[in-house]
């Protein structure tokens, strides 16, 4: 057997792997892409195992212990995908930008554009588990608390009268919001 | 260094492979262009399948029963309850595709090229013999047992861990500290 016949097979796997973890979006074909470059790297270690006669037979211990930190790699790949995607609804590795939580006041660049908003009232009604309901009313109390920014303690008597609108809204930890609803509590 | 055999008259064993390698190759192509995500699990199955024969005739028979076992067994099903769980759309969705997909087409090519090349070069001449029995679990096993025992201990904790991990991650009842 000449080594270069399963040296080169394993060469193109590897390259398609690069090119599947650089091109995918969703993280799933990312962690399936780089199985593939791990099974590379393994067809490698039993060709030149088998080549050099290796007595301690490294090459083939080596693939078996490769093959079960890749077992635990999917497994917990697996596990962080699942709490992406219950906290951003999303496994979408271009729209994953965010390293923080998902808070109101972030300093986006992009801070008014609807898309923005849109993604992240999405993101924080959909820790509630309710639909488009609530998704609407956050975006709305989102809406209202980017117009009146600080006007918003002076105000607080509008909020009053819609009491279902302020705890969807008092969830952003920016705005002192907690205390007022607690203070709109008071007030009447 | 002995004599290398002809290119030209290949053995029996080197177009297995040959064949082999190219149904792998052909597979991972279409799992990582296909525009279904469950269809993308399923040739992965077929490329780790090609894979596993690769080994068989490498004679790495113990490499080749783990690999089916672990990963066309274990590791493809758990893919594909990821994919269940994280309600991917079933059937064909036209964004699996990033926007980079050019750039990565550029830097795999170039592995390619740059790998093929270093490889052919540097081991146009390597030739290894095959002696079937060399990877059979007995010897495999000897070396594990007797040479690799602490790696394979530490394997296992890491095991643990990664389960340990896991099990954190997914349960949804358990808070960091305030």
């Amino acid at each position: 057997m000449h080594v270069v016949y399963p040296a080169i097979v394993s060469a193109l796997l590897f390259s398609i792997g690069v090119y599947g973890v650089l091109a995918r979006r969703n993280t799933i074909l990312v962690l399936m892409s780089v199985e593939l470059m791990l099974n590379a790297v393994n067809l490698n270690l039993v060709t030149f195992d088998v080549w050099l006669r290796d007595r301690l037979h490294s090459g083939q211990v080596l693939t078996l212990f490769v093959i079960v930190i890749a077992a635990a790699e999917v497994g917990l790949g697996l596990a962080i995908i699942l709490a992406l995607y219950r906290n951003r609804q999303t496994v979408d590795l271009d729209r994953l930008r965010a390293l923080a939580e998902p808070v109101d006041t972030e300093a986006a660049p992009t801070g008014g554009t609807d898309t923005a908003a849109g993604r992240r009232t999405g993101t924080r009604a959909a820790g509630d588990g309710n639909g488009d309901e609530e998704r609407a009313r956050s975006e709305d109390g989102d809406e209202e608390r980017a117009r009146s920014g600080d006007r918003i303690r002076s105000e607080r008597h509008v909020r009053s009268r819609d009491p279902a609108r302020s705890p969807g809204a008092a969830s952003g930890p920016a705005a002192p919001l907690p205390g007022q609803a607690d203070r709109a509590g008071e007030i009447p | 260094m002995t004599e290398v055999p002809s290119y030209l008259s290949p053995t029996g064993q080197e177009i297995v492979l040959l064949l082999l390698g190219a149904v792998a190759v052909g597979a991972a192509l279409l799992v990582v262009t296909t525009r279904q995500l469950v269809h993308a699990a399923l040739w992965l199955v077929v490329c780790f399948g090609a894979l596993a024969g690769s080994y068989l005739v490498l004679t790495a028979e113990f490499v080749a029963w783990v690999q089916v076992l672990i990963y066309v067994g274990a590791i493809v099903v758990l893919l594909l309850f990821g994919i269940m769980l994280t309600r991917a759309p079933i059937g064909r969705a036209a964004d699996l595709d990033s926007r980079n997909r050019p750039a990565a087409v550029l830097v795999a090519t170039a592995t390619a090229v740059v790998l093929v090349t270093v490889i052919v070069d540097g081991f146009r001449t390597a030739y290894a013999p095959l002696e079937p029995g060399a990877g059979s679990a007995k010897e495999i096993g000897s070396s594990v047992f007797r040479n690799w025992v602490l790696p394979f201990e530490v394997l296992s904790v890491l095991l643990l861990a990664a389960l340990i991990g896991a099990i954190v991650l997914s349960r949804t009842d358990i808070r960091g500290r305030e």
